[in-house]
């Protein structure tokens, strides 16, 4: 690798850690002018900076707002990329499609949608519905995108039960294992997930990345 | 806007003054010290030398309290001013006068020892919540003669920080100022820049001891800050009611600050203490009490009103091991104690009263401290508008402020990060981390702390000369060597 190119994804992967979307959007312009495979600016350059940021946040040494703005950055970079990307036909692998959505009767979506930035920043394709979202409204959107994936969340104890009913309802439509079900919320936990046959589910963002690269084989 | 709790009001704080000079007259102070005796009788104070009563009128005090300095400031090791007595400055250090430490394995409260002082001090000093150090415990391996100015030396070796301290007799002061005007390059240079101050303490109710007069005369004349330590005890050594504790303390306060002010006009003193409720139960004093929280707010706010600078005795507990009462008693301590402005706030890591001291506590505390602090920096105006200009690309989405890069600039200007003693963590990843209490956070923080504690570069000319003069100290007291301290390079 030449020492320009060096210096060039060092650059992208420090502007995600920085959460600079200005920057990364203004690196990969320059890599396409330069000529940079775009795919080759993505895995050796920003997502450099994505796993970095993740890991800090993991071992307690970045904070929440770090996390989703390297996401923003990483997000932002891509879009730009992407033209470049399909002009070239060469699609980014794609690592999963998902889609996300807080379950009917629950209206809390912070943690999801920092799961849903933070699968977008690490190459999964992502469907967010929203809140307050039924099982036939997840699941239909699910069999539309082809998914691999359905995050579900839930914050409240009442609204919870409302995993099972989504996972209930795959069963009988005989859609699983071919679709994985991640599920996360205050209060989920282990034995929860394991209860209501949810595939897994994960403490926080980072997390879930991990879960969700396990759930579809890559990793 | 610094936030403030006021327990009286303007009216009272008059009524206060006005019958602590009532007292000062009847019954009079007790002024133990013939010097001090002396120095009241020429400036036309009643004296009977028979009792050793002393009727001390206002103007004398009204007097002294003109020459007194209204701020000055402790400067560290390198001579950079670190400790502001004044104003509505807020300042802490630990407890002194610890007998006992907490051994964390056994809750046992075992003699202190010069290995113990060594550690509360590491902590102490690596800790930034803490702007000063205090001589913390009595260490019972060396003899009684020295056990003063072997504890400033301890501190002097292992810290930079200011100090607060105190003699324990009118003699071994003298050797402590040498001792601190070594480091500091002559006795002048001392004064200039002090490195520590000195308590010292009227005996309740209303007496000036042999000693306590001793001090108060030594250290005014030597330039060096004097804290008075008055100790109320309501209901056993002062009146019960609070509002009575703090009009002795008013009185005991302003007598020596008269004393102080003979001896040497201008010399810095402060008004201080340690009072407290006397409990009707066990007998003890609880320093943890709300009670004694609220004695030690209302006379620094008597002490405000005369301009002078402030100490107090705060954060301590009388619980024997360091559990929730522990936390309760300390927290609200801290916490009234910064609200009331008082300049210097002794007592973290202190339990059972103020015998036994816990480096553990002290980590503990810290937390304590910067909740404090960080109340008493109050709500700040940080963006141009409130509100509106957040909103800014909002789509009634939460979660969109986290995006924002304001978020990222400002989070940690609003919201003070705890260390791992505050457990903030979910309960999968609490059991992950072994399901530890704020006890065994904090052993576990105590044990890193010394782990990488390194003792601070120091002038070794200077560390030689201290060594010498604590030395010969020690052999006149009938020690032949001092206690080996492994980390110390060789003199």
């Amino acid at each position: 690798m030449s020492d320009e190119l060096e210096k060039l994804f060092k650059e992208m992967a420090q502007s995600i850690i920085d959460g600079d979307s200005d920057i990364s959007v203004e690196l990969a312009k320059k890599s396409i002018e330069m000529g940079v495979p775009p795919l080759d600016a993505i895995t050796k350059g920003f997502v450099v900076g994505v796993n970095y940021i993740g890991d800090q946040f993991g071992a307690g040494e970045a904070f929440l707002p770090e996390l989703v703005m390297a996401g923003e950055a990483m997000k932002a970079a891509v879009a730009t990329l992407e033209p470049e990307l399909i002009k070239l036909g060469e699609a980014r692998e794609i690592m999963g499609r998902v889609v996300l959505a807080t379950v009917e009767g629950d209206i809390h979506e912070i943690g999801k949608t920092l799961v849903g930035t933070m699968l977008s920043a690490s190459g999964f394709e992502v469907v967010d519905l929203g809140v307050d979202q039924p099982a036939d409204k997840i699941i239909g959107k699910a069999l539309e995108i082809n998914a691999d994936l359905i995050g579900m969340s839930a914050l409240l104890t009442t609204t919870m039960v409302r995993q099972r009913e989504v996972i209930e309802e795959l069963d009988k439509e005989g859609l699983r294992p071919r679709i994985k079900v991640m599920v996360g919320g205050a209060p989920i936990t282990r034995d929860w997930a394991t209860k209501i046959k949810a595939d897994g589910t994960s403490e926080d963002a980072v997390g879930a990345v991990q879960l969700a690269k396990q759930l579809v084989g890559k990793e | 806007m610094q936030p403030k709790l006021s327990l009286l009001d303007d009216a009272l704080i008059s009524r206060i003054l006005d019958e602590a000079y009532q007292l000062m007259l009847k019954p009079g102070i007790k002024v133990q010290n013939a010097e001090a005796r002396q120095l009241l009788a020429e400036a036309g104070a009643d004296v009977n030398e028979e009792t050793q009563v002393v009727r001390v009128p206002e103007q004398i005090v009204r007097k002294a309290l003109e020459t007194v300095p209204r701020e000055f400031q402790l400067y560290d090791y390198e001579g950079k001013p670190k400790v502001r007595y004044g104003g509505d400055a807020v300042h802490f250090d630990p407890g002194s006068s610890g007998i006992s430490v907490l051994i964390p394995e056994t809750l046992e409260h075992k003699t202190a020892e010069t290995a113990d002082l060594i550690r509360v001090i590491k902590v102490a000093e690596s800790l930034p919540q803490y702007d000063a150090q205090s001589t913390a415990v009595v260490c019972h391996d060396v003899p009684k003669d020295i056990h003063d100015l072997y504890r400033l030396y301890l501190v002097m070796l292992y810290s930079k920080k200011p100090i607060v301290t105190g003699a324990f007799t009118n003699q071994t002061v003298h050797a402590m100022i040498d001792m601190l005007a070594i480091f500091a390059g002559g006795r002048d240079k001392l004064r200039e820049k002090p490195r520590a101050i000195f308590d010292a303490c009227p005996s309740p109710p209303l007496i000036w001891s042999n000693f306590g007069a001793g001090q108060l005369i030594e250290l005014a004349r030597a330039g060096i800050p004097a804290e008075i330590v008055s100790m109320p005890l309501a209901g056993a050594a002062a009146p019960v009611t609070l509002l009575g504790a703090v009009t002795q303390h008013a009185a005991e306060c302003l007598s020596g600050i008269a004393i102080h002010q003979l001896a040497r006009a201008g010399s810095p003193i402060v008004w201080g203490g340690a009072p407290a409720i006397f409990e009707m139960r066990k007998g003890g004093t609880p320093y943890g009490a709300i009670e004694t929280a609220m004695i030690d707010s209302s006379y620094a706010q008597v002490g405000k009103s005369l301009g002078l600078p402030t100490h107090t005795y705060l954060g301590a507990t009388d619980a024997k091991i360091l559990d929730m009462q522990a936390g309760i008693e300390s927290g609200m301590g801290f916490l009234v104690g910064a609200l009331s402005g008082v300049n210097m706030i002794s007592g973290a890591g202190m339990i059972d009263s103020l015998l036994c001291q816990s480096p553990e506590k002290l980590v503990i505390d810290a937390e304590s401290i910067s909740m404090a602090k960080r109340l008493l920096e109050g709500m700040k105006i940080q963006s141009e508008t409130l509100a509106t200009e957040f909103f800014e690309g909002v789509n009634f989405k939460g979660g969109d402020f986290l995006k924002q890069k304001i978020t990222m600039q400002l989070f940690q200007k609003e919201q003070h990060l705890p260390t791992k003693i505050i457990d903030r963590d979910s309960i999968r990843g609490w059991k992950q981390g072994g399901s530890p209490d704020t006890f065994t956070r904090a052993r576990e923080q105590v044990t890193e702390i010394l782990a990488s504690f390194s003792r601070p570069a120091l002038d070794p000319v200077h560390l030689a000369d201290v060594h010498v003069l604590v030395l010969d100290l020690a052999k006149k007291a009938g020690m032949e060597e001092l206690p080996r301290l492994d980390e110390l390079a060789p003199a």
